[in-house]
């Protein structure tokens, strides 16, 4: 039963990890391809992280693995925000329909 | 379960070789950024899934939390120079 759960959460894992893999390849802008690398890669790898965590039962390398888990859902969104606000302090401009900057000013 | 993890495992490995057509082709410096993130988190992952397929999980776990403390030191590092020093420069 427990197996089947953890089975349950890494296939739910892999899945957002695909998600963000085809964010990351196929849409048009930086701004969007940090929404999709930041917020799908994070919770994909929760999910793996807690599938083997549950299936390894409860002994040292499981809490180990709930604590990179931790780390993880903190350090990546920090990550992905601190190359955001360079990109934004740089003056990259967002990408609409009609071109690149279009009269839409970035809030610096 | 090993198969579902051998499964898993070829799968990131995959989505992490797709990753690189961005860290190469990226038009923005940003680009290649969070590419070599994704890049990083993959890796993680993958350490962590080989560990459980060859059976030493302990040291494949203590591998992986040092990884995923270089990955984040370094992402945050590469952010805070290009702010000062701006896209051009790299």
């Amino acid at each position: 039963m427990i197996q089947v759960a953890a089975a349950v959460l890494l296939v739910a894992g892999a899945f957002f990890m695909l998600v963000s893999s085809v964010g990351l390849l196929r849409l048009p802008d930086f701004y969007s391809r940090s929404h999709a690398v930041g917020k799908s890669e994070t919770l994909g790898s929760m999910l793996l992280l807690g599938g083997l965590a549950l299936y390894n039962g409860l002994e040292l390398n499981s809490i180990k693995l709930l604590f990179i888990l931790l780390f993880v859902a903190i350090a990546n969104p920090t990550a992905t925000h601190a190359i955001s606000r360079a990109a934004v302090r740089s003056g990259l401009q967002i990408w609409t329909r009609r071109g690149r900057g279009n009269g839409r000013d970035l809030a610096t | 379960m090993s198969s579902l993890f051998l499964g898993l495992a070829i799968f990131i490995a995959a989505l992490t070789v797709a990753s690189i057509y961005r860290v190469v082709v990226g038009p923005t410096v940003f680009d290649r950024a969070i590419g070599a993130g994704l890049i990083g988190t993959n890796v993680l992952l993958l350490l962590v899934l080989v560990g459980f397929l060859y059976g030493r999980i302990d040291m494949f776990i203590d591998l992986a939390i040092a990884y995923a403390m270089l990955n984040f030191v370094g992402t945050v590092a590469l952010a805070k120079y290009l702010e000062r020093r701006g896209e051009r420069s790299l």
